[in-house]
């Protein structure tokens, strides 16, 4: 238990430390502005990476969907702040579009999960990237206004939505939501990241957890100890739906303008999540933090190499692959880990 | 009183295949019944169902005069019916001791846990040798009598085995037959589905043979094992 306690706490002190550094580094003017736009992005892919991490490796399903989830995330708190953007102050107004955001989130992945979760596998993974896609095209394709005669919906173009004159397109199909105000800062994001290690952490050490990582091992034991799997697997999804709505919520209060498209919301987005959690180790919720912050900042950096970048990026995540999981790497590396603390390892030996 | 668990004219169809035909046994309080018969004349089955994996085309299954034939897995096992499954089972990644925590799943009351888990612990000694022990690094017995402990920690009134002594060799067979005998002299109702008849039919008090899907004979354990069309096909002689 202490063991456990004392791994959880140490993953809080990475992230405080290391938002700490960069914030005395912004301070103290060391950080381009190029790279100081990239901090709130990589935190918010950090926790969709948690979020998708509890779906994979503590439920243990796969889904390629999680980049829906961050879109519902991102369009439903957009909306809320553009609503409320003169009625309410800055930090309220954040503080309720992200409960809203993650409520919403949490409603659709709940009513997702209700179908999704009848299957498991390699089809349950194909279903999550086409609600995904679902999400994202629909998303695109809609237009929504409100004036003082309510609200209106159309699905073909906004002078469709008939509003009257003191009316407001909120989401104006492809061209998406304009106008969001810029909630969302650094340390706003590191916050949240807290949060969300502090929610998976506490669900795997949970009771609910323990039910949800029995019904991952052996799903027929699990029912045979009185397990309800369908709520427990429910219970797991939604959680991991609504803090990737988190994520989403992060997203649009960090760029003024966001659409729907492949290159924020598509199952690519959620496929690269998906290698943040299994380069940083299945079920391994701190490696998916560490994974999603390098991976992220990688290609970004790399920049100035222009065509060979996305190179080296495949290069990289070939080279890590194989080193964290290749048999013969583990030995050479239990090998050199026995030398420098013979202690140590020895102990992991016993145990 | 009436029996403990009765199961009247019970009919399980996988899709088009029919198999389990008016399938009808009783089980008393304090009984040792066995259900013998060969592969697939739907033994496991007739577990699956008790236990509410699946559901009978018709049929009731009364379980303390209450209907279960339609009540989720989960409830059933709350009701005090537990269930050894078929080929172990057990949480391969889990500890020993942690294994037997997770039966207790459906109790509240830490103290009569931890009472139920050092009663395991005398039953089997060997798992509280192997406690820390990841448990997919047991063996075979030692797995079975994991799977085992862990259905008695769910303090149950009936507990249901399914095959308990697959592919274990001779001498663990006899180890987990009087593991068997001394859970049923603690007070548990058993409910034993055995291919290994001849075990099977030493320990229960009663027994029935089912042929596919059918119950075809019923009677005292004792009294089948003498009989000479039982000793035929199902025993060996």
């Amino acid at each position: 238990m202490t063991k456990e306690k004392k791994r959880t706490l140490t993953t809080y002190a990475i992230v405080i430390a290391a938002w700490a550094v960069i914030e005395i580094l912004m301070r103290a003017g060391l950080l381009s502005s190029h790279l100081q736009g990239l901090l709130v992005p990589m935190v918010y892919y950090a926790i969709t990476a948690v979020a998708l991490n509890i779906c994979v490796g503590i439920l243990g399903e796969l889904s390629l969907g999680h980049a829906g989830f961050m879109c519902v995330g991102a369009f439903s708190s957009a909306l809320f702040s553009l609503l409320t953007a003169d009625v309410l102050p800055g930090g309220l107004r954040f503080f309720l579009a992200l409960v809203i955001g993650t409520a919403v989130t949490a409603l659709i992945g709940f009513l997702i999960g209700i179908p999704v979760l009848r299957l498991n596998g390699d089809y349950l993974a194909i279903v999550t990237l086409a609600f995904g896609e679902i999400i994202k095209n629909l998303l695109n394709a809609i237009y929504f206004g409100v004036d003082s005669a309510g609200v209106h919906v159309s699905m073909q173009n906004q002078m469709a939505l008939g509003l009257q004159p003191d009316g407001q397109t909120l989401i104006n199909g492809a061209m998406g939501v304009t106008g969001i105000p810029h909630d969302s800062n650094f340390t706003l994001s590191v916050v949240l990241l807290l949060l969300a290690l502090f929610i998976a952490q506490n669900l795997i050490h949970s009771k609910q957890g323990r039910a949800i990582m029995s019904i991952r091992d052996n799903r027929i034991a699990a029912q045979s100890i009185g397990i309800n799997v369908v709520r427990y697997k429910m219970m797991a999804f939604t959680i991991s739906a609504a803090i990737a709505g988190m994520a989403g919520v992060l997203f649009s209060h960090n760029i003024s303008t966001i659409q729907a498209t492949s290159q924020y919301f598509g199952y690519n987005v959620s496929i690269l999540i998906l290698v943040y959690v299994v380069l940083g180790g299945i079920g391994n919720i701190r490696g998916s933090v560490i994974a999603a912050c390098i991976l992220y900042l990688l290609p970004e950096l790399l920049r100035g190499l222009n065509k060979y970048r996305m190179l080296i990026y495949s290069i990289v995540l070939i080279v890590v692959m194989i080193v964290n999981w290749a048999p013969a790497a583990i030995e050479k590396r239990e090998k050199l880990a026995a030398k420098f603390h013979p202690a140590k390892s020895a102990e992991k030996k016993e145990a | 009183m009436g029996a403990l668990l009765e199961v009247k004219n019970l009919n399980v169809y996988y899709g088009v295949i029919h198999a389990l035909k008016d399938v009808s046994f009783h089980v008393d309080k304090g009984e040792v019944v066995a259900l013998i018969g060969a592969n697939g004349a739907g033994k496991t089955t007739t577990l699956h169902t008790l236990s509410g994996l699946l559901r009978p085309q018709s049929g009731s299954i009364l379980y303390k005069d209450k209907e279960i034939a339609k009540m989720p897995g989960h409830k059933i096992v709350s009701m005090g019916m537990a269930q050894v499954p078929e080929g172990r089972r057990v949480f391969a990644d889990l500890t020993v001791e942690q294994n037997l925590r997770l039966g207790a799943f459906t109790r509240k009351d830490k103290n009569e846990i931890e009472e139920t888990l050092s009663m395991v612990y005398e039953r089997f000694p060997r798992l509280k040798e192997r406690q820390k022990q990841v448990s997919g690094t047991l063996s075979g017995g030692e797995q079975q009598m994991l799977a085992m402990g862990r259905a008695l920690m769910s303090h149950p009134d009936i507990i249901l085995m399914d095959e308990p002594s697959m592919g274990l060799s001779p001498i663990m067979v006899g180890e987990i037959f009087g593991i068997i005998e001394k859970v049923h002299t603690d007070g548990t109702t058993v409910l034993l589905v055995e291919q290994n008849a001849k075990k099977a039919l030493k320990v229960a008090d009663r027994a029935y043979v089912l042929e596919t899907g059918r119950i075809t004979m019923e009677g005292k354990a004792s009294d089948l094992l003498h009989d000479e069309a039982i000793q035929k096909a199902y025993l060996g002689e």
